[in-house]
Formats: structure tokens, sequence, C-alpha cells
């Protein structure tokens, strides 16, 4: 278990090491000179030449990614272009709405999916599950900005009962927060049900037909024991691989729904900052995110091998 | 389907123009005359939502057609050669720790967006998915005799990739592709509606969207139907998806034992395959 432990989290230093090298050409892949195209056209030449100072521009491309892979390790992240605040400071500030948002998202997501995995197994052999296959198919195929709008068009215009905009950090009211956050938390949550509960009713499929489930049948136990507590139990496991994928999602669309509903988190800064050309804040935020994820998965894999002993990798 | 033909026979019999402002039209109503109203400009939302069909359409088919090529090569050779195979997948691990509709985004941030960009970019964001299914679909392959009795026989290595192993890995490649045609229109949108993608001149349900943003309480039918039509598209492309691999896979709808002891990156590549999903 440790040698795998270990193996699993030597074999990520590729892996970022590679993240950083995307993350660092960025900068590099812009048509022309970053230093013109961070200050605008009518920069006048010495400032260019200072901020080319400033930012290393002038040596060869291996010495500054290096020098800029140094800093990064170190944990600078460089400053703003635009509002000289560093980088770390501005994502610190940023991460509290965008992790509230996820999370919530996320319960979200499991309560709805769970139920709805389990009713289109126990009514396998009604229209129930081709339903259930044509709702996952259109939750997935649903962009979440239009169903913002939607909801947005819903609750601003028909029936006000949900803010369709603002933030409120939830140490300071958490209810508050939550009802604030109930509508992009529910649009995150509404495109991700459809992949989730679609895996796990094809999980829950899988164990029907185990002999543990025949046994537990067997025994008399009523359909609903059968199906709780063996079948979920035993899809959940593999499931929870989905988690790492969701937060893919999520990230991705906290980007958009943030954008939409004003609310002041990652994916908001990420966004400003493309509008202000600030490739600082935009490498930092990306290489953040990645590592994020990165991270993350590595957590599931972990937990993953932990929740079921019968796997083990090389 | 239905789009597609409307869209390409479009400027035949279209009554508007997509890009015809006309100011005393401004924000009307569906009518006869505008079946899907008019914007802010005055300009025909049913013309614009099908000439905006034509550059989805050609977004989506230009980066499933680039990525499924790109993906299927790296696929096959890093699936073959083991010499190759660490190098690219770290590669390819690399790539795909960013969520893709991210990496598009700072890819398009940096080279600017139109089409052409946008194009390179999701292909970026979407190609190293497709290598990865692809080379565990090679990886599978390889094991099968015929490709041992081939090489036994001195075959070369090129003539038993691409005619002993690529034919028997179509199946995912076209399932793949079908895949990322609906996640690149979808990825398309989302740019563009976040002002990233193509410039509002030329027409797409984007930015569509994003415009009809600014009048959703005064003109709520601008944000309806840009957003059906990539909804109607997307999801007729996911059901094709998911038909032609039921079709060339009976199993697939209820694998059996065993499936719970795949590896979790093989765990993956199967959620991956799940309808296209990015935004």
């Amino acid at each position: 278990m440790l040698r795998y432990v270990v193996n699993r989290i030597v074999s990520l230093l590729p892996v970022l090491i590679i993240v950083s090298i995307i993350v660092f050409l960025i900068i590099h892949l812009t048509p022309g000179n970053p230093a013109t195209l961070i200050l605008g056209e009518e920069a006048s030449p010495t400032s260019i030449h200072q901020l080319e100072e400033k930012l290393g521009l002038n040596q060869p491309i291996v010495v500054q990614y290096l020098d800029w892979l140094k800093k990064m390790v170190t944990g600078d992240f460089g400053q703003s272009v635009y509002s000289s605040e560093p980088v770390t400071h501005m994502i610190a500030a940023n991460l509290g709405p965008t992790f509230s948002l996820m999370v919530f998202a996320l319960i979200l997501t499991l309560i709805i999916a769970i139920p709805m995995a389990v009713i289109a197994v126990w009514k396998r052999n009604t229209i129930l599950d081709p339903i259930f296959i044509s709702v996952s198919l259109l939750g997935v195929s649903i962009p979440a900005f239009w169903l913002a709008i939607l909801l947005v068009l819903i609750f601003a215009v028909a029936l006000p009962v949900f803010p369709v905009a603002g933030y409120v950090p939830l140490s300071r009211n958490f209810l508050g927060g939550l009802y604030h956050l109930f509508l992009p938390a529910f649009i995150l949550a509404a495109v991700e049900t459809g992949l989730v509960a679609r895996m796990l009713r094809d999980g829950m499929l899988e164990a029907v037909n185990q002999n543990y489930t025949k046994t537990a049948r067997a025994k008399g136990l009523t359909e609903s024991t059968v199906l709780l507590k063996h079948v979920l139990a035993n899809a959940l496991i593999p499931t929870t691989t989905v988690i790492g994928t969701m937060v893919a999602g999520l990230m991705g669309g906290t980007v958009i729904v943030e954008t939409i509903f004003t609310i002041p988190g990652i994916g908001q800064l990420l966004i400003d900052s493309i509008y202000r050309r600030d490739y600082p804040v935009i490498q930092g935020v990306i290489l953040f995110i990645a590592v994020v994820y990165v991270l993350v998965n590595l957590i599931v894999d972990l937990l993953y091998t932990l929740l079921d002993p019968r796997i083990r990798y090389d | 389907m239905i789009i597609l033909v409307a869209s390409v026979t479009s400027s035949v019999w279209l009554p508007h123009s997509p890009t015809l402002i006309e100011p005393d039209q401004r924000l009307q109503g569906l009518s006869l005359q505008h079946w899907f109203g008019t914007d802010n400009f005055g300009r025909d939302v049913f013309a614009r939502t099908i000439a905006a069909a034509k550059v989805s359409f050609f977004i989506g088919a230009s980066v499933a057609l680039i990525a499924t090529v790109m993906g299927t090569l790296v696929g096959l050779l890093s699936g073959y050669f083991k010499k190759i195979d660490f190098l690219v997948m770290r590669l390819i691990d690399g790539m795909m720790a960013f969520p893709a509709l991210l990496l598009a985004l700072a890819l398009v941030a940096a080279i600017g967006g139109n089409i052409t960009n946008i194009i390179i970019a999701l292909t970026f964001a979407f190609f190293p998915q497709m290598a990865r299914v692809i080379r565990s679909a090679v990886l599978k392959v390889k094991q099968i005799q015929f490709v041992e009795a081939a090489k036994t026989t001195g075959t070369g290595s090129g003539t038993i990739l691409f005619f002993y192993i690529l034919p028997n890995v179509v199946s995912p490649i076209i399932v793949q592709g079908t895949f990322t045609f609906a996640k690149a229109i979808l990825a398309e949108a989302a740019l563009s509606f976040l002002g990233l993608g193509i410039s509002p001149t030329i027409p797409t349900w984007g930015n569509m969207l994003q415009e009809a943003q600014n009048y959703i309480t005064i003109a709520p039918w601008l944000c309806i139907f840009p957003g059906l039509a990539i909804v109607t598209t997307v999801l007729s492309l996911n059901i094709l998806g998911d038909g032609l691999r039921d079709a060339f896979d009976p199993h697939s709808r209820m694998k059996r034992s065993g499936a719970q002891r795949l590896s979790n990156k093989t765990k993956r590549e199967t959620i991956n395959s799940i309808g296209g999903r990015t935004v």
C-alpha cells in the first residue's frame, strides 16, 4: 500500500513539469512581444524595455523558464500587471466563493443523482429507464450558460424567489450565503448530474447481476434492502472516480456561472484577467487550477484503493 | 441533420439576411415575418440562428476531424511502440491535467479569438482524451494473436499498424469523434459566450446569447432560440454517439463483472466516453 502511494505521488512529477511548461508557454504563444501586448500598442519603448527587464523577457527562453519555475515552486506567482498585487493574494482572496460554490454543487449533484440512479435501476424494466437515459443525455447536452440564462429569466422575470446575482460570504451570513449560491450551484449540479447518475446506474446494473446480490435476494431480503445495502454500496465505490472528473467539469462551469451571477471567485478573476491581458494572473490561476485538479485526482485514486481493497496497482 | 441541411441551403431560401440591420424593426417579438423575432439591431434572429449553425458546424467538424486524426496517430504510435509510449503518455497526462475548457480558454487568451485560432485551441484541448482512448484500444488489439502472427511472418510495423490494428480500432475512433464534435460545439459556444470567441460580426450561437443577456427582461426570445439550437445539435450528436457505441459493442449497455476491477485510469476513460460534456 505504502509503495503504491509513493509510486503514485512520484508519478505526478512529470505531469506537473509538463503542466508548468504549458502554463509558461501561454505568454510566449502570444503573437508579437508580450510586453507590448500588456502595455498596449502606444506604450513608449522605454516602458516596454522596463517591463521586459522586470519580467525577464530579454533572456533566453530556457533561462526564463527555469527562473519562472524556481519562483513558482517557492510560491511566488509574481505580480499582477494591472493592480501590482501579488497573484497569490488575488487567488487567495477569490478562493472562498469558488470553493463554497463547488462544494455546494457537489453535494447537490449527489443529492439529485443517487436517488435518480436508484430509481432507474429499481424500475429498470419499465419505461422509466429509457426516460432516465434521455434525461441524462439531455443533461450533458445543455450548456451551463444557457441553463443559467433560462433560470435567470424564470427567477428574475416570472417569479422572483431567488436572487439572480451577487454573493454573500458564508462566514458572514451562512443561510443568506447559501440562498445566494443556490441558483449557481444548482446549475452546475444540473449539468453534472446526468453524467454522475449515468455512471452510478451503470455501476448498479453491473452489481445487480453479481453473486452477492443473488445471495441477498435468496436470503429473502426485500428489494429495497438489496438495492440500497448491497447494490448501491458496491456501485458507489467505482463512482468515487467520477468525483475527480466532476471537479474538472465544475471548474470549467464555475468560470461561466461566476461570470453570469457576478460571484467574485477564481473564474471571474480568470476572465477579468484575460480581458485585461494580465498574463501573470492568467498563468497563476491556470497553474493553480491544474495543480488542484491533479491533487484532487490523486486523492480520489488513493481513496479508491482504500475503499476497495480488491484493487491494487503496480 | 435538419439543422445542418437548413444551414447549408440557407442563403437560397432565407427571407432575411442575418446581418441586415433594420433599425425600425428593433427587438420585435415573434411574428410571421420574423419567426424568432429580431434583436437589438433589428436583425432577424431566425436567420442569424441558421447562419450561426454554419459557423458552429464548421468549427465542430474541423475540431472533431483534426483531433481525431491527431489522436488516432498519437494513440496508434504510443500504443504500439513501447519506447515512445512513456514519454508521450506523460505529455498527454500533463495536457489532461487542465480541465479542457480552461485549456482552450488559456490558449484563446494567448493567441486571440478568430475561427482558425479557436479550432487550434479546441483541438489541443480535446485531442489528448482521444489519444488516450485510442491507445487503450490499440493495447487490447495488440495482444490478439493475429498481430503476433503478422509479426512472426515478418510484416513491417507500419503495415501492422495501419492494416492490422487500425481497422480494429475504427469503432472507438468514430464514437469518440462524434462526442468530440458535440464537445467542440459546446465549448465554442461557451468561449463565444464569454466574449473570448468569435467577434459578434459573425453570428454564432454563443455570441448571440451573450448579446441577448443584456435584453433578457425586455426580449426573452433572444435568449431562447440560439440556446435551443445548441441543445438540439449537441443532443443529436450525443444520441448518435451513444447509438454508435451500442451498435459497435452490444455489451456496452451492461458491462459484466470484471469492470469493477478495471484500473482507475480506464474508468476515467469510460467516463470521458459518456456524452460530450465540457461545460
